[in-house]
């Protein structure tokens, strides 16, 4: 199965990463501009076979451990990579959204991916003559967001940083929405980012949801938390220890609880 | 004011090369700090855009990473990431690209993938993120980072982001029309390109900067300009307000949180 589990810095889904954990959905291929901390932490547990991404990094830190550990000595398994650039990614999911089997955008010159990246191929503009950067459009099996808000009717509401998330819902064939909060009424501005209910298949409220990633708005971003993360992920034990108390041992209500310490800083 | 670190050395003299005029593609770490002195000091109107979609954004703490929400709230605008590539990037609205870099060569060509052979790396890094097309699509580039030897390398191992490739006109025959790499600024110098044959040349060493300490960080043999001269010195001014931003971006991110 393929899932896409996006945010870009903010809004990641944390708790519903933590869920799948928890249920021990693997051999997983995974989608994401950025995968950070959830998916160090998908391929450390072993549920990943696959990864599709365009920097894989702890944002502002440095290296995914668990990510690197799998890729240089295949553990605890080995992880097949498909690397792109963030335009390539950010115009094949837009691409998947608006229907269409590939991307072409201006791209990869003179850049090394083209060469160990077969998905990254080139097309020739019918017009003038110029040769452009194709790559495939992303349509994940199912894709996974966090947003500030959903009405009573399930339509939600994503504000501040909105990555590539509208995109990836629409190029899904399944969508799921984490919520801070269901309220009556969206109050949205005209041009706010919204996605109808009829274009998702479920919605769950699920408060600090995105811990330690931010929700605009409702918590700020817990930097400590990432750079905590850089020493965890750094030993295979104290990694799984990790896990096993934070995680398996936990359901998603820890997330409020965190979340509930950071507020009123935002 | 006396005393300054090589470090501070170069991100003032990486902040100087900027102007209000600039539209600047701001990368994560070293770049981000020089931009936003740049927009402290000298150049209160220069533009800065962060790949995670803030537009004109004018933070008060360095952000973390490229899509902390003081970058939000600080910005003119916040765009879908998308529309950032195609429209702002891909649509020629950069004036530079600032990058940093783990491996670097003399004609400026960057990785940030991978140390060793790509399908088994030494080193597996974070990979190029937006670099690619900002080092083709930007109008000019700048890079700030760190002399060493494992870093300035005489051959990179990986080509996340092209410079210019072998020299001379390699960028235009690939059809790449931009500038590319015209300025690098480390802890020890300011190097511009040679304008023919597009090797990274030495044109001004930080004040107390000796040719061994080139020679001993540097991963090639050195060309230097025949009117190379000295940086000058950061001002009291420069210093103050870079260690004003470092301060207050050192208490945000390490406010206590949860665990």
């Amino acid at each position: 199965m393929t899932v896409a589990f996006e945010g870009f810095t903010h809004l990641i889904p944390h708790a519903a990463a933590h869920e799948t954990i928890r249920q021990g959905i693997g051999d997983l291929t995974l989608i994401r501009m950025t995968p950070d901390v959830i998916y160090d932490q998908m391929i450390g547990m072993g549920l990943v076979r696959k990864v599709v991404f365009s920097y894989a990094g702890n944002p502002g830190v440095g290296l995914l451990r668990r990510l690197r550990d799998a890729v240089e000595n295949a553990w605890p398994r080995p992880l097949e990579i498909e690397e792109h650039s963030h335009a390539a990614m950010a115009n094949a999911y837009e691409a998947g959204a608006a229907g269409l089997p590939m991307a072409v955008f201006r791209g990869y010159l003179g850049a090394g991916l083209k060469a160990v990246n077969p998905n990254i191929r080139s097309v020739t503009c019918p017009f003038t003559g110029e040769e452009l950067a194709a790559v495939p459009a992303i349509r994940p099996d199912v894709s996974i967001i966090h947003a500030q808000k959903a009405d009573k009717q399930g339509n939600v509401l994503i504000e501040g940083i909105v990555g590539v998330q509208k995109e990836a819902v629409l190029s899904a064939r399944a969508a799921i929405v984490t919520v801070e909060e269901v309220v009556e009424r969206l109050d949205a501005h005209p041009n706010a980012c919204v996605l109808p209910h009829w274009t998702l298949d479920a919605i769950v409220e699920v408060p600090g949801g995105a811990h330690p990633s931010y929700a605009h708005g409702y918590y700020d971003r817990d930097n400590a938390a990432y750079l905590e993360w850089d020493q965890i992920a750094a030993d295979r034990d104290a990694f799984k220890e990790w896990m096993q108390r934070h995680v398996l041992d936990a359901d998603e209500a820890i997330f409020a609880t965190r979340a509930n310490r950071i507020v009123g800083a935002a | 004011m006396t005393g300054f670190s090589p470090d501070e050395m170069m991100t003032v003299a990486a902040a100087r090369a900027l102007s209000s005029r600039d539209v600047c593609f701001v990368g994560i770490g070293a770049p981000s700090a020089a931009c936003n002195l740049a927009r402290l000091t000298h150049a209160p109107d220069i533009t800065l855009i962060y790949e995670s979609g803030t537009i004109g954004t004018a933070p008060q703490v360095l952000p973390l990473s490229i899509g902390d929400g003081e970058l939000c709230d600080t910005a003119v605008t916040t765009v879908p990431v998308p529309e950032m590539f195609r429209y702002w990037l891909q649509g020629g609205r950069i004036t530079v690209g600032f990058l940093g870099a783990a491996q670097l060569d003399r004609f400026g060509n960057i990785n940030t993938t991978v140390v060793g052979d790509y399908n088994a790396p030494k080193v597996r890094l974070p990979g190029g993120g937006g670099a690619p097309e900002i080092a083709s699509s930007s109008q000019q580039i700048f890079i700030t980072m760190k002399q060493s030897k494992r870093s300035f390398v005489p051959k990179i191992d990986f080509f996340t982001s092209f410079g210019h490739g072998n020299g001379g006109s390699h960028r235009q025959d690939l059809g790449i029309t931009t500038a590319g790499p015209s300025l690098l600024v480390t802890d020890m110098a300011v190097w511009r390109p040679d304008p023919v044959t597009k090797e990274f040349t030495v044109i001004s060493l930080h004040p107390g900067v000796t040719l061994q300490d080139m020679a001993d960080t540097v991963g090639w043999t050195i060309r230097y300009s025949d009117a190379m001269t000295e940086t000058p010195a950061p001002t009291a001014e420069e210093l103050e307000v870079l260690r004003a931003l470092k301060a207050r971006t050192q208490a945000a991110h390490n406010r206590e949180v949860a665990s």
